[in-house]
């Protein structure tokens, strides 16, 4: 195996070095490093992060592959500077056994562009009635550590709890839903002024909250992790900062189209804008830039949620929520965050690498490249822009809201263990094992 | 009688006035005598304006009549706009009043009144028109000024002016009720 | 020129006039003769879409389009519910390759109508859709009041019932704001969406308060469905507090009128012997709805798209 040489890289932003991958880690790191027969990629300008980390993917598979699977998935992934992707439990079958995580597992094993790995269900069928075999998820061969009912959340105060303590049995972590069912029967977009105008259901800011708070208080109370899936709220950004100053465990995520979109889009009643949760207030959105630039949320989480046409060339009310995300996500950081100054990119790594990594428990993910460490890196154009066309994402479906968007930022190579997934932003054969 | 002005191109063009505000009294009382020579006292008779200055004349017809002869000629409004054959060409436009004496068109004489007769398409869209309101005996025209250039089978009963034009030249009617003058003018021919 | 009407909100007062003085001269073109036809939409076909029970407003559409001499095409798709049958799309589609001049869709999802814009080259009507609008009907009661009043600015019009799942109410503010009326809405909180605060009306919860100096007084139905859903305690309690009886209708100054979209629940909301009274308008609003949909149908339809002068 002659590996790879990368030649003039900027590693989170630091002056240019050259970096050695050979057996699928990183052999060395300095200037103008012999790679002997090594390929060379020229780096110049370029970026290099850990691979990304996403800690909430719908991977779609099994059930519902006219719109993803977990092969396409994992090519969108690899094309979005990530290295490891948790698949999300809210399958057909629902991933609430050990033998559709294993299932999962494997897909993403064959598909060869990232690690794909199976988060559990938390209770069967995602009914919120009773605890899944977490245990049983836990020791398979996917190893599940992260569980989640999302899509749904799991609401009844007393099964939170138990899932909550039963998890720490084997360092598990419960990433919760949050979404009070009572307060949003109905709901298609954020209450507010918008909704009130154009006649949608509202689905308030405190059903978010509400839940976040009860949650926070049961992890303080059992002693668990809890982690937040998609915070989407100045309120739930408010109420994680207290749980934070308790020295809960609690983490917690944002997605992409938080940090960019507002509630005036769902003005076009174009259901690509529609999201569970939905798209906020200006303020809101504010408030979240600011919470994952203080630390206060953890990690920038994709939530994509690829759909099939038919499910959202329809009425508002009629459609699917959810947004794809995997090929923007890293765009839109570095849109929002970056070039604002909120975050450098030793921040970007932090937020979407390293703690998204050791949330999920990924161990080989999340290191920053230093010899010896397993080869899971990306080298990011940070001044390239690029416009998105949501005919040219991987995979079969197209809701991506930024169509037409010109962003900064784009993915010019991933390496998975070593072996580059993508190159000069081409998807390349990945990894056959 | 000419003055120079400028067309939408901003091409000088020459306006000249066809008629005068006293020339339009004197041919308004012309075609009053007309109407009561030719109807035998103007019996029977409603006077139609189309809008928008074929009202304002049936008006002033209608009142020199009863001047003269001291009948009483009903009159009224009746709006061809629904009736056009360029509506999908041209598109919709505010509509004009529709105003029938109460005695109605049935067995009347209905003497249709606008103030240019052109191609005859108004007409024609007046007298569909006329004809969904009832059936009146006899229908006749009256228009201040006809320019010629007929599209239609249509000729005036009464004609204030003839005024030979050629086709990209316009006529404007100006009357006291809508503009606060009367003149008729010619524009748009060569300077 | 615009060449949909999906929303009360989409007009500025100059448009919302020409309308209303349209609706005038349609009513004395066709008031007092025999014939009440009229051939300005000869040859143009409009499609009532209808996803929706609603005799009334699907009749009046009718009745309009006929009297333009326009071919209508009734689609009852009700049933199809938003969730199964041929999807809104294809239906769009179909009703393209039929050659549909304008659509008429009333439709139980908010945006449906605008939804439709984006699938066929037709001008689109918006019949009602879901909660959002009902653009005709706010016309058609501006039209009602104005032929009363002989104005609308500086009117003032309580809004009473269920507003938060009202199109009608939603039309009616953006229309009747637009033409200088002051609005009160009237209904228990629950019943008003939470970003009230941002549209230009007064909200009471108090009709005798509101009721005080009103000149006109806009009844909402409540919906069966709503009345099991917590929204308020009773019916006999809503009816109590905001029901039109009456007795609240003596405080009405001597020319207040009363209206009502229909249909009507009487002993709910209104009271029959108000229903019926002189100051209802409400047979009115019937009659004045086939004139004002004749003056959008003659807006939109006539002439080729984007010709209208």
């Amino acid at each position: 195996m002659s590996g790879w040489l990368i030649k003039g890289a900027s590693l989170l932003g630091a002056e240019p070095v050259d970096v050695l991958i050979r057996d699928g880690h990183i052999a060395e790191i300095g200037d103008r490093l012999d790679g002997g027969s090594a390929s060379v990629v020229d780096a110049d300008g370029l970026v290099m992060l850990p691979g990304l980390v996403d800690v909430h993917t719908h991977l779609r598979e099994p059930g519902r592959e006219d719109a993803e699977t977990v092969a396409s998935g994992s090519a969108a992934a690899a094309l979005g500077g990530f290295t490891a992707v948790c698949a999300m439990a809210n399958t057909d079958p629902v991933a609430d056994t050990a033998g559709v995580v294993e299932q999962v597992w494997s897909l993403g094993r064959d598909a060869g562009y990232v690690d794909v790995q199976p988060i559990g269900a938390v209770t069967v069928g995602l009914a919120g009635e009773q605890l899944a075999e977490l245990g049983a998820m836990a020791t398979s061969a996917a190893k599940v550590r992260m569980f989640s009912d999302d899509g749904h959340c799991v609401s009844d105060s007393r099964l939170m709890r138990r899932a909550l303590e039963y998890v720490k049995a084997f360092d598990g972590v419960i990433a919760q839903h949050a979404e009070d069912p009572k307060l949003t029967v109905g709901a298609q977009m954020h209450e507010g002024v918008v909704s009130a105008k154009l006649g949608l259901a509202g689905w308030p800011a405190v059903a978010e909250e509400a839940i976040i708070a009860r949650d926070a208080l049961l992890a303080g109370h059992v002693g668990s992790r809890l982690h937040v899936c998609h915070v989407s709220t100045a309120g739930s950004v408010e109420i994680l900062r207290w749980a934070k100053r308790n020295n809960w465990r609690v983490t917690a995520e944002v997605c992409p189209h938080h940090l960019l979109l507002t509630d005036e889009l769902a003005a076009t009643y174009d259901p690509v804008y529609k999201v569970n949760p939905p798209l906020r207030t200006a303020a809101d959105v504010e408030a979240l830039r600011r919470g994952l630039a203080e630390g206060v949320i953890d990690v920038v989480a994709t939530d994509h949620a690829p759909h099939a046409l038919e499910d959202k060339e329809c009425e508002w009310g009629a459609a699917r929520p959810g947004m794809m995300g995997l090929q923007t996500a890293l765009s839109i950081v570095v849109e929002t965050m970056v070039r604002s100054g909120a975050l450098d990119w030793d921040g970007v790594a932090e937020r979407m690498s390293r703690k998204p990594a050791r949330i999920a428990g990924l161990s080989d993910h999340g290191l920053d490249p230093a010899p010896g460490v397993v080869a899971n890196v990306t080298l990011i154009d940070p001044e390239a822009r690029w416009t998105v066309d949501g005919a040219k994402l991987a995979g079969p479906s197209r809701n991506t809201p930024y169509a037409g968007m010109t962003l900064p930022g784009m993915v010019r190579a991933t390496f998975l263990r070593g072996e580059p997934t993508v190159l000069d932003g081409m998807l390349t054969e990945g990894l056959k094992r | 009688m000419a003055r120079r002005a400028h067309d939408q191109e901003g091409q000088p063009s020459v306006v000249r006035e066809i008629l005068s505000g006293s020339d339009i009294s004197r041919v308004i009382d012309r075609i009053a005598h007309q109407i009561l020579e030719k109807t035998r006292g103007a019996s029977d008779t409603v006077l139609l304006g189309i809008p928008t200055r074929g009202v304002g004349l049936a008006a002033r017809l209608a009142e020199r009549i009863t001047t003269f002869e001291e009948v009483d000629v009903s009159h009224g409004a009746l709006d061809v706009t629904l009736y056009r054959d360029d509506l999908r060409r041209r598109g919709a436009r505010a509509l004009g009043p529709t105003d029938v004496p109460a005695t109605g068109v049935d067995d009347k004489r209905v003497i249709l009144v606008d103030d240019v007769l052109y191609s005859g398409r108004t007409v024609r869209a007046a007298l569909n028109a006329l004809y969904d309101l009832g059936r009146p005996s006899q229908v006749q025209l009256a228009v201040l000024v006809d320019r010629g250039h007929r599209q239609l089978p249509i000729r005036a009963d009464y004609v204030g002016k003839n005024i030979p034009t050629a086709a990209r030249e316009t006529v404007s009617v100006r009357l006291n009720e809508h503009d606060g003058v009367d003149s008729v003018e010619l524009s748009g021919g060569a300077g | 020129m615009i060449s949909h009407l999906l929303s009360a909100a989409d007009l500025d007062r100059d448009f919302a006039t020409l309308v209303l003085d349209t609706a005038d001269g349609m009513a004395a073109a066709i008031s007092n003769r025999e014939v009440r036809k009229l051939p300005t939409l000869r040859g143009r076909t409009v499609v009532n879409l209808f996803y929706e029970d609603s005799t009334r407003t699907r009749v009046s559409f009718e009745a309009a389009a006929k009297r333009l001499s326009a071919d209508v095409v009734t689609f009852s798709a009700k049933g199809s519910s938003v969730n199964k049958g041929e999807s809104l799309k294809d239906t769009a589609l179909t009703l393209q390759a039929m050659g549909a001049d304008g659509v008429v869709i009333r439709h139980g999802a908010s945006g449906a109508a605008q939804r439709l814009t984006g699938w066929l080259e037709g001008s689109v009507i918006n019949a009602g859709d879901g909660t959002h609008e009902h653009p005709t009907q706010a016309l058609l009661d501006a039209y009602t009041i104005r032929s009363r009043f002989g104005r609308l600015e500086g009117l003032k019009v309580a809004i009473v019932g269920d507003i938060l799942h009202s199109r009608v109410a939603r039309s009616n503010v953006a229309l009747l704001s637009t033409f200088g009326a002051r609005i009160t809405l009237v209904a228990p909180p629950t019943l008003l969406p939470v970003g009230v605060s941002a549209w230009p009306v007064d909200v009471s919860y108090d009709f005798d308060t509101a009721l005080a100096d009103c000149d006109v007084v806009m009844m909402l139905r409540v919906q069966a469905e709503r009345m099991n859903d917590s929204f308020f305690p009773s019916v006999r309690e809503y009816s109590r507090r905001y029901g039109l009886d009456a007795v609240r209708l003596a405080r009405l100054h001597d020319d207040a009128i009363v209206m009502h979209p229909g249909p009507m629940i009487r002993g709910m909301e209104i009271a029959a012997e108000v229903a019926d009274s002189a100051r209802s308008v409400i047979v009115d609003q019937v009659t004045n709805g086939v004139l004002v949909r004749m003056a959008v149908l003659y807006l939109l339809l006539s002439g080729e798209r984007g010709t209208t002068a």
